[in-house]
């Protein structure tokens, strides 16, 4: 019930755009199957949001306990370079390669943790540090150039498929069902939840409220690191200067549309999945649509200010008599 | 039209309130007149709130009439009840911090000129305002820096300086001690002497009865009556509001039994201290004792709960746990230990607003079993539903989130958080401020049976009758400094206050 409450605009908006497309764009919901995979515009939505889902369902973590992490888009940047170094320098199996570039983004996001749990630095500028920075050693490690590889194995990542479906979209799905036992099957949702709500109490409840903000800034660089291997993958190439560039102002988005309040609390992994795929759905129907790029920005912007304003109930309250009185 | 100044100031009739699947205000009336102070008195959900809410302009009433000054009012907003004369003080002061006395008072009525404020202005009419209310102040100093009884009272001149009629003051002395008591009355006086209408809401029946003019009484949103303060007698006024006699024996039904407490201390701080807030004192805490700690605020009650339960550490002194030294750095580490701590400010040290009842509940207990032992839901779900069973909390049902229950029942559900996790050690820091006296008779017995059953107890209350009630033993603090002890017999409102009188002398 309450989860419906929360999903229920963005439900709606993804309904709309799919529906306009139902009308607009003809052969949109045609799915085929070539050589033994699916292909069609709705698969590629999915496939394309991945990114931002991953980062997203880290993101509603951290959001939850009332912090941002806006470093995400950099930690890609250094997960795909350590990934594009590891494959062309040394002779790693491609399993090490995964396992280092996942560690070493995990390091990362112990380090905003840290700085945020123990320090009590705030969170956006702690993060907003590894935002700049990150990206900094990025083209360190890549010497400013577009490191390019070839790897079939490691491609699987990005560009394999698994049933049928894009890899991609089996590893947010794993993520999703992972991260949902993890948090709900376990303590850690309620103590995430009991820090964002009021950390102070949880403290005083014996909550270890450093802990949690570590593990959750930890959990969000992770997942950041698994999107950069994607993007890595789906370019064949590092790129230090683009990879992950803006991705945590998306994920922030499909988190905030999602219903997980950015003041901390309750959070919705499932929401934030929604949130990402209406983002992408607005993207890739306008791409469709052949709407000049330039409104790309400006039209995507006006769906989700609707949405975020549909979800205010001062917006509502506000907007409801005058519905009303017109109707009469 | 008949001369409006033989009208009442405030006359509500009949005013109904309804919320979905509750009725909180059925025909209630209400009725104030100029120069009086009038008490609101009633148990939790009696519907006070609900009543000062739709006075106020925050809730529309359903039904009813309400005739302010003459004039039929129906306040769509706080601004608009401001605006004809209606101004409330709310308990928690509605202050911004880091700003001035001077700036707080005028905030958001400032007359600018060409956007450009006239500070000297600004200045000058908090300087006024204060004056009125016969307080000396800087107004160029910081509120925060100001103790809670002066933020109190600039929150009073804030509220009068549009020119209200009626002044509502919500709980406004929870958090003062008596001399700041005293003078906030002083103020009461004064302004209902120059004709305001002043509705005062609290939970101590002396303030009552020390300030009042007329009382009126509610029960479950219903009317019950309205009463001359000087000829309703205290006990009357208790079963009016609980709508059951009680006669003053049961009050002290309570009384001291006889305890069994273990023959060694649970707790032993020998000289336990921390610079700047508790000198260092030694305290024995037994297991099956209720352990009083009395003294006014600032005393250094709230400090020693702190210092035992791991909040902040003592740099002086040891403390033993069952004969053995003990250092706490969390928390956490005195929950590894059996402790419990239901802190005084029950908004931002205990509820998680947002949770549902459930969920703050098996928080400690939770924390105790570890991230990886999850406490099943249906687990949950059974400590949930025997908690609210056993402690009478009012509560449509376990998923409900805490921050819509009132006080009484939000004190209720941290008591059996810590309950649920099975403490030895207790700190109860004013548990029963600002609720209602039903619960706080149930919180009582509550004590005095855990007690019986072994569990040691830390009681810290203002409220000396409730300490004298339910202490085994009292010690008496004052100037962050253990005065005195007293044991048994020797337990009584005099002899608390002359302890902390004596040490003041």
């Amino acid at each position: 019930m309450n989860t419906w409450h929360k999903l229920k605009w963005p439900i709606i908006a993804l309904a709309l755009v799919l529906l306009f497309n139902f009308i607009f764009s003809s052969g949109f919901f045609q799915v085929e199957i070539k050589n033994g995979r699916l292909y069609g515009s709705l698969i590629d939505i999915l496939h394309r949001a991945a990114p931002v889902m991953l980062i997203s369902l880290g993101m509603t973590l951290v959001i939850a306990t009332g912090g941002i992490d806006l470093s995400v888009g950099s930690v890609m940047a250094i997960a795909g370079a350590v990934a594009a170094l590891l494959l062309t320098k040394t002779e790693q199996p491609v399993a090490m390669v995964i396992i280092i570039s996942l560690a070493v983004s995990f390091l990362f996001g112990v380090w905003n943790g840290t700085l945020v749990g123990l320090f009590g630095i705030t969170p956006i500028v702690a993060t907003l540090i590894l935002m700049v920075s990150g990206r900094g050693i990025a083209q360190l490690l890549t010497d400013g150039q577009i490191v390019t590889f070839d790897n079939s194995a490691f491609e699987f990542i990005g560009r394999g498929a698994l049933l049928g479906l894009p890899f991609t979209i089996w590893l947010v799905l794993f993520t999703f069902i992972l991260l949902t036992v993890f948090t709900k099957k376990t303590a850690v949702g309620l103590f995430i939840e009991a820090t964002g709500d009021n950390e102070k109490a949880s403290a005083y409840a014996g909550v270890n409220t450093n802990v949690v903000k570590m593990l959750v800034y930890a959990i969000c660089s992770l997942l950041a690191g698994l999107a950069g291997l994607i993007v890595a993958t789906d370019i064949k190439a590092a790129d230090a200067n683009n990879a992950g560039q803006w991705i945590e102002l998306d994920a922030i988005l499909a988190v905030v549309i999602g219903g997980t309040a950015l003041t901390g609390g309750r959070f919705f992994f499932a929401g934030s999945l929604l949130g990402a795929t209406l983002i992408q759905a607005l993207t890739t129907t306008i791409l469709t649509r052949g709407v000049p790029v330039q409104w790309t920005l400006v039209v995507k912007a006006l769906v989700i200010i609707a949405v975020c304003l549909l979800q205010s109930e001062t917006f509502r309250r506000f907007i409801l008599p005058r519905w009303k009185k017109v109707t009469v | 039209m008949s001369d409006p100044t033989h009208l009442p100031l405030l006359q509500l009739r009949g005013i109904s309130k309804s919320f979905p699947g509750v009725k909180a205000l059925a025909e209630v009336d209400f009725t104030v007149r100029r120069g009086e102070v009038h008490a609101l008195m009633g148990e939790n959900g009696a519907g006070k709130s609900t009543l000062i809410k739709v006075l106020t302009g925050v809730y529309q009433r359903d039904g009813g009439s309400a005739l302010f000054d003459a004039h039929d009012i129906n306040p769509k907003t706080p601004q608009d009840a401001q605006r004809i004369g209606i101004s409330t003080v709310y308990q928690e002061v509605n202050l911004i911090p880091h700003l001035s006395v001077a700036e707080n008072i005028c905030l958001g009525r400032q007359r600018s000129k060409f956007g450009f404020l006239n500070w000297r202005e600004i200045r000058r009419r908090a300087e006024k305002a204060m004056a009125r209310l016969g307080i000396a102040v800087d107004v160029a100093e910081t509120v925060a820096n100001c103790s809670i009884a002066i933020q109190q009272l600039v929150a009073i001149a804030r509220a009068l300086d549009i020119d209200a009629k009626l002044l509502i003051l919500d709980e406004p002395t929870s958090s003062l001690d008596e001399k700041e008591v005293e003078r906030l009355f002083g103020v009461m006086r004064k302004l209902k002497d120059e004709g305001l209408g002043i509705v005062f809401v609290t939970h101590f029946l002396d303030q009552v009865y020390a300030v009042s003019d007329r009382i009126t009484v509610l029960r479950n949103g219903n009317f019950v009556g309205e009463y001359e303060a000087a000829s309703l007698p205290r006990i009357e006024l208790i079963s009016k509001m609980m709508g059951k006699e009680l006669s003053e024996a049961d009050f002290k039904a309570a009384d001291r039994k006889e305890h069994q407490r273990g023959e060694t201390p649970l707790l032993h701080l020998e000289n336990v201290g921390r610079r700047g807030s508790l000198k260092p004192l030694n305290l024995e805490i037994f297991e099956g004792e209720v352990l009083g700690l009395s003294g006014l605020l600032g005393s250094g009650r709230t400090e020693t709960a702190r210092l035992l339960f791991g909040v902040d550490q003592p740099d002086s002194g040891t403390t033993r746990l069952d004969g053995n030294p003990i250092k706490l750095k969390s928390p956490r580490q005195a929950m590894e230990r059996k402790f419990g701590f239901c802190p005084e400010d029950r908004k931002t040290e205990a509820i998680i607003p947002n949770l549902s009842v459930r969920e703050n509940i098996v928080l400690a207990l939770q924390v105790n079993q570890g991230w990886m032992r999850y406490v099943s839901r249906a687990k949950q779900n059974e400590l949930a539903d025997k908690f609210i069973k056993a402690l009478n909390i009012k509560t449509p049902h376990a998923e409900q989130p805490i921050r819509l229950l009132s006080g009484g029942n939000q004190q209720k559900v941290i008591l059996a958080r810590w309950l649920a996790s099975h403490p030895r050690l207790l700190i109860l820091d004013e548990p029963t401020r600002g609720i209602d006296v039903g619960a706080k008779l149930e919180i009582e017995k509550l004590v005095a049976s855990l007690a019986g059953e072994g569990m040691a107890i830390l009681f810290i209350s203002s409220d000396l009758e409730e300490m004298v009630r339910n202490s085994h033993r009292v010690v008496v603090l004052r100037d962050r400094k253990k005065v005195c002890e007293l044991q048994g017999g020797e337990i009584s409102e005099s002899a608390i206050m002359h302890a902390i009188a004596k040490a003041e002398s």
